[in-house]
């Protein structure tokens, strides 16, 4: 009995010693905290309601939907009945967004490994400044430079693929065109660059200094240095990299959607003209929606969400899992 | 004869075999070009919006709205959309950071590892990957169809605190865990309250540094455009006030314009991107001075 009374005694001052610690009970203190934790719990609470009033949003247009949602490639929600499905949308948004990082991933460690090996330290912090500079520039302006001056310019790239590599049926098709899946892919692999590959020299910069320092002692060179000690223990890092690189492909709008002309309908053929993702579904017809469609926007929104969710979510884990081991 | 083995023709050390010299050429580059073809797409975007841009630089485009004004008409400017911008950025700025700040002081001062803690940062790191376009569907969602408000500036501005939260939280965090804690000690040993050693020894400590957070952070949302389209909406005329009826942005103006096939209407949307890059850039130069300025210094 003795020992029990004795537990709930340090029960009891381990209690009052973590109140004290977050409050000295000075009026001031009180309303601090509770500032402090309101905050946090304000953040929690936005977070609860983006899902919940999406849901509740979402369940009329899906109710009133003659279509099957997930396979149905046509999106007619303002039509009667209204018909629309997210097969062509999740199509578009994985397809663009994984050409990008596959694009983007290798060129964006280049630029990581000449940053952190192949230039001197002043060079170094210049060019990473460079880097930075390709993230400030808005998506709209990737977009209108996509729409204006890129397009005119893939015409010859699309048509040469087309020709070299039109036995793939990715690359086949009739007639390449310049506003295609292909010319959005482009224009998102240039703006995931930076966020790849300024994670990717983070992760260069923890190698540690002595297995570089080891490998050139042994004689190597500088790419046997650095496959020997630099992209081993990167690797994960490096992955975990462009799964955010990907992540942020997918959530992109509106350089995608300035991009992409609208053609109904899957079209396997990622040179020619059409497609549609899921965010540039949302801000092209968000103007002529009626409530059904917006409806059936907040639907398509709360895939998208989900699916960007779990991607970050992936990366994130890769990319802590790495930090264990150092 | 001993110095057979030294004769400068043969080396006895660092002598690579070809087939290694040249790997390692061709690697670097590889490298070499990667980095060219990281920086042409920059270059060429900046230039064309420069060049295209600066045709249409001038008092008319800065002082007038689109009031009247069709796709096909020279003139009209982007008065209403910078207006607008300011406002929304402006407010948002003010909802999203006292909160971020003070969700970063409770993360880093006072949970201290524990459970509430460590879910918010979680959430935080979901928040930081929710698309731009999500968080207008959100505020969609709620404002409009919930609470049945029209379209506002103020609509647009929540759109943007969802997406500014996140940025600031890590950034102030970041700045927080910074300060070394001898001076938390010292402030504690002289029987300041904790409160005020937060708010005046610590804060302070840190506010260069979450300045130059919370000024990029402006930077980023000053350029979204998705979630806008779904909460300002459009309108051609300047309307000041940012809780009533429709109002214009930058880069929603920039959408409208480009989407005219119109010559005049290319122009006036390249102009409007380049006003947008510009300030943009001065926010982030403004950042990066204020951080090399003074950096708190600590482990």
């Amino acid at each position: 009995m003795s020992s029990e009374t004795g537990v709930e005694a340090t029960a009891g001052a381990r209690h009052r010693a973590t109140a004290r610690r977050m409050s000295t009970g000075r009026a001031g203190d009180k309303i601090f905290v509770s500032a402090a934790r309101g905050s946090g719990i304000a953040v929690l609470a936005i977070m609860a309601a983006i899902a919940v009033f999406l849901i509740w949003k979402a369940i009329p247009a899906l109710q009133d939907n003659k279509a099957n949602f997930i396979t149905a490639e046509e999106w007619n929600p303002n039509a009667t009945p209204p018909k629309f499905g997210i097969a062509q949308l999740a199509f578009g948004t994985i397809v663009s967004s994984l050409l990008a990082m596959l694009i983007a991933t290798p060129v964006a460690i280049g630029i990581a490994l000449f940053i952190s090996f192949y230039s001197s330290r002043k060079l170094a912090s210049f060019l990473g400044y460079i880097v930075d500079l390709l993230a400030a520039v808005p998506s709209i302006v990737y977009g209108l430079w996509g729409l204006a001056f890129l397009s005119k310019h893939m015409d010859g790239i699309s048509e040469f693929l087309n020709t070299v590599l039109g036995w793939i049926p990715l690359f086949g098709g009739d007639s390449p065109g310049k506003n295609s899946i292909f010319t959005a892919s482009v224009v998102l692999a240039i703006m995931i660059l930076p966020i790849i590959s300024s994670i990717t020299r983070e992760v260069f910069l923890q190698v540690p200094r002595a297995n570089v320092e080891a490998a050139l002692a042994l004689g190597a060179t500088r790419w046997e240095t650095i496959r020997l000690s630099v992209l081993p223990y990167g690797r994960s890092g490096m992955i975990g990299a462009s799964m955010l690189g990907l992540g942020r492909a997918m959530g992109e709008t509106i350089a995608v959607a300035m991009v992409l002309t609208y053609v109904p309908g899957i079209n396997i053929h990622l040179l020619e003209d059409g497609g549609a993702t899921f965010a540039s579904n949302i801000a092209n017809s968000f103007d002529e929606a009626s409530a059904t469609g917006r409806g059936a926007l907040i639907a398509s929104g709360l895939v998208f969400f989900t699916i960007t969710l779990v991607i970050n979510m992936l990366a994130r884990a890769v990319v802590a899992r790495r930090k264990e081991f150092v | 004869m001993s110095s057979v083995t030294t004769s400068p023709g043969k080396p006895s050390l660092g002598s690579i075999s070809a087939g290694r010299k040249i790997k390692d050429r061709l690697v670097q580059g590889f490298v070499y070009l990667a980095f060219a073809l990281a920086v042409i797409p920059l270059v060429s975007v900046l230039w064309t919006v420069l060049s295209n841009g600066v045709k249409r630089l001038d008092a008319d485009f800065l002082g007038h709205s689109m009031n009247g004004v069709s796709g096909r008409d020279t003139g009209g400017g982007a008065y209403h959309a910078i207006i607008g911008t300011l406002e929304q950025v402006a407010i948002a700025s003010a909802i999203a950071v006292p909160i971020a700040v003070l969700t970063a002081v409770y993360l880093v001062e006072y949970s201290g590892g524990g459970r509430l803690g460590k879910v918010i940062s979680f959430f935080v790191d979901v928040m930081t990957g929710i698309p731009s376009v999500v968080a207008g569907l959100f505020v969609l969602a709620l404002w409009l169809l919930t609470f049945d408000f029209g379209f506002s500036g103020f609509a647009g501005a929540l759109a943007l605190t969802i997406l500014m939260i996140p940025t600031v939280v890590r950034s102030s965090e970041e700045m927080l865990k910074l300060v070394p804690n001898e001076l938390r000690e010292a402030s504690y040993a002289l029987g300041v309250p904790r409160w005020r050693t937060i708010l005046f020894v610590i804060l302070p400590t840190a506010l260069t540094g979450m300045v130059t957070g919370i000024m990029l952070a402006v930077a980023r949302v000053m350029g979204e455009t998705a979630p806008l389209l779904l909460t300002i909406f459009f309108t051609k005329a300047i309307n000041t006030d940012p809780f009533k009826d429709p109002q214009g942005s930058l880069p929603s103006f920039i959408w409208e314009q480009a989407k005219d096939p119109n010559q005049n209407s290319i122009d006036r949307a390249w102009t409007g991107a380049l006003v947008l890059i510009l300030i943009i850039m001065v926010l982030n130069l403004a950042a990066r001075l204020i951080a090399g300025r003074r950096a708190p210094s600590g482990r």
